[in-house]
């Protein structure tokens, strides 16, 4: 039974990482195909630092993720506790609001947003899809898994710190500072990484209101698959997905080492 | 408490980009090029209504094989050491970091005619040369980029509930005699439900309105109705109007699912999928 289900699991991974590991080994193909193998070279790797419309939407995407996670991480975490100090109806209704982009099917959230920049620019003639309405949209669907990460926190503290506090003489200010702070920043922090991980992997919203001015590695990726994908693409996702990986294990490795420190304390 | 009026941000900007846009999506449901009112747009989901159903259907099977294949995993995740449990759900949530257009087009080169898989069966011989088993452009292959992109989020519900199930459930219900299968069925799969639900809508609202998998691995065969609404908002021929209609009735056809499974889980209004 134990063998039994490593070696499913095990199927269950490599199904995962198959076409992960095909584009990897085929970056450093020695010719354009995806299917025949060339022999190895590194010249897709050169080219791609030559390529500077490639480089122009890497750097849009990484400057709108950025960007996106700082405003929906502050916006995101007033509103977890504006919310959590609410309570029946209103609690209710805003939690609602939360969930839509959230449930709503991107393609739905993209053509919306779409529609409505359509809608401004036609009535004032400013916000024509481009920059500003890609980095609006990324905001707004970032925000709610900043709201659910950070209200399990919220509900976790206990509100008799935070009235201690104050008792003791903090302005209410700093008692959140001091005390509610601390407790909720690694819901925050989570909630950061899932924004700025939405952000990055975003392709659908970023399709519908990105306009031709402000492409996103997705939006350019998308239209190279239209036409023609060259292997530059493959070496710019490997590079990625190495520093994705190095990262990970570097957090994985600090996080053991931290370990006995903190049971010690 | 004052402490209220720091949603307030929150509350303007939801309206502003979530609520007024959905509205306007139904204005131009509603409306023809002139502004006036009309329901021809949604006379259009008629024409499309093959395409609606082949979603579905397709969705759904995704959906099913996901659940299938996502349960044995989840459970067995779910029973192992705290920090092999962190190895393996970060080993399933790694491939998300890579792009997801990339990896589904990384299947062309497995599934397509001169692709990795003919070659090999033509390698021993299975088939001969210059026959290929036809794999890309159909509805087989679109199901499986399907499940591809969108398994973990089946896993992970699922285990982030299995692992909340205390061990000591299991072994009573062993102490009393239950055998393996009834241990699953009466005791491990009820308390599952909620992961189970979390895990359907997350696989099922993708799946169902996916344009890009279709592209990619479908070609031009297989056309969703995510396919037609793209196409209504993006290139030549575009119609604004007929578009919003359809993803009007993709929105409706989804809160309905969704109020299907809510109705069976009396969960908490903050799902608890991610931990």
């Amino acid at each position: 039974m134990k063998t039994l289900s490593k070696i499913y699991n095990a199927l269950i991974f490599v199904f995962l990482y198959a076409p992960i590991l095909v584009l990897i080994i085929f970056s450093f193909n020695d010719s354009r195909s995806r299917v025949v193998w060339n022999g190895f070279s590194l010249r897709w790797y050169e080219t791609l630092f030559q390529d500077t419309e490639l480089l122009d939407s890497l750097w849009l995407t990484l400057t709108v993720a950025v960007t996106a996670t700082v405003i929906s991480t502050l916006i995101g975490t007033a509103a977890a506790v504006g919310i959590h100090g609410m309570n029946g109806r209103l609690r209710k209704v805003f939690m609602t609001v939360n969930n839509i982009p959230m449930v709503n099917p991107e393609i739905v959230t993209g053509i919306a947003l779409m529609l409505l920049f359509v809608f401004i620019y036609r009535a004032t003639g400013i916000l024509q899809p481009g920059f500003a309405a890609l980095l609006l949209s990324h905001i707004t669907f970032c925000i709610p898994y900043v709201v659910l990460q950070v209200m399990p926190k919220l509900r976790q503290t206990d509100k008799h710190l935070y009235e201690a506090a104050m008792d003791l003489g903090c302005h209410p200010w700093s008692a959140f500072a001091k005390v509610v702070m601390p407790e909720i920043m690694p819901g925050i922090v989570t909630g950061a990484l899932m924004a700025f991980t939405m952000s990055l992997d975003d392709f659908v919203i970023s399709l519908f209101t990105s306009g031709e001015s402000a492409q996103t590695l997705s939006v350019t990726i998308y239209a190279m698959v239209k036409r023609r994908v060259t292997p530059e693409i493959n070496a710019l996702s490997t590079l990625m997905f190495g520093t994705v990986l190095i990262l990970l294990i570097l957090v994985n490795v600090l996080q053991i080492r931290g370990k006995p420190k903190q049971t010690a304390q | 408490m004052k402490s209220r009026s720091a949603a307030a941000p929150f509350g303007i900007w939801m309206a502003l980009f979530t609520i007024v846009p959905l509205a306007i999506v139904v204005w131009f449901a509603f409306t023809d090029q002139n502004g006036d009112f009309t329901l021809s747009n949604l006379s259009a989901i008629g024409e499309h209504a093959g395409a609606f159903g082949l979603s579905i259907a397709l969705g759904a099977i995704a959906t099913i094989l996901c659940l299938v294949l996502a349960y044995p995993l989840a459970y067995s995740i779910s029973r192992v050491s705290e920090r092999a449990q962190q190895t393996m759900v970060m080993i399933i949530m790694l491939p998300m970091w890579m792009n997801f257009l990339l990896r589904t087009y990384a299947w062309m080169s497995i599934l397509e005619n001169n692709g990795f898989i003919n070659q090999f069966l033509r390698l021993i011989g299975v088939l001969g040369e210059g026959q290929s088993l036809p794999l890309i452009n159909t509805n087989g292959a679109v199901v499986l980029g399907m499940v591809y992109n969108f398994l973990p989020f089946m896993v992970l519900p699922l285990y982030s509930v299995m692992v909340k199930i205390d061990r000591r459930v299991i072994e009573a219900a062993q102490d009393l005699g239950s055998n393996g299968f009834q241990v699953l069925f009466r005791v491990i799969f009820p308390l599952s439900v909620p992961g189970i639900l979390s895990g359907i809508t997350m696989v099922f609202v993708p799946a169902v309105s996916t344009f890009v998998i279709t592209k990619l691995l479908g070609g031009s065969k297989v056309m969703l109705i995510g396919d037609i609404i793209e196409s209504s908002f993006i290139g030549h021929g575009a119609n604004y109007h007929v578009g919003a209609a359809l993803s009007l009735v993709l929105m409706i056809l989804i809160l309905i699912c969704m109020a299907f499974t809510s109705l069976v889980d009396k969960g908490e209004d903050e799902g608890g999928m991610m931990a």
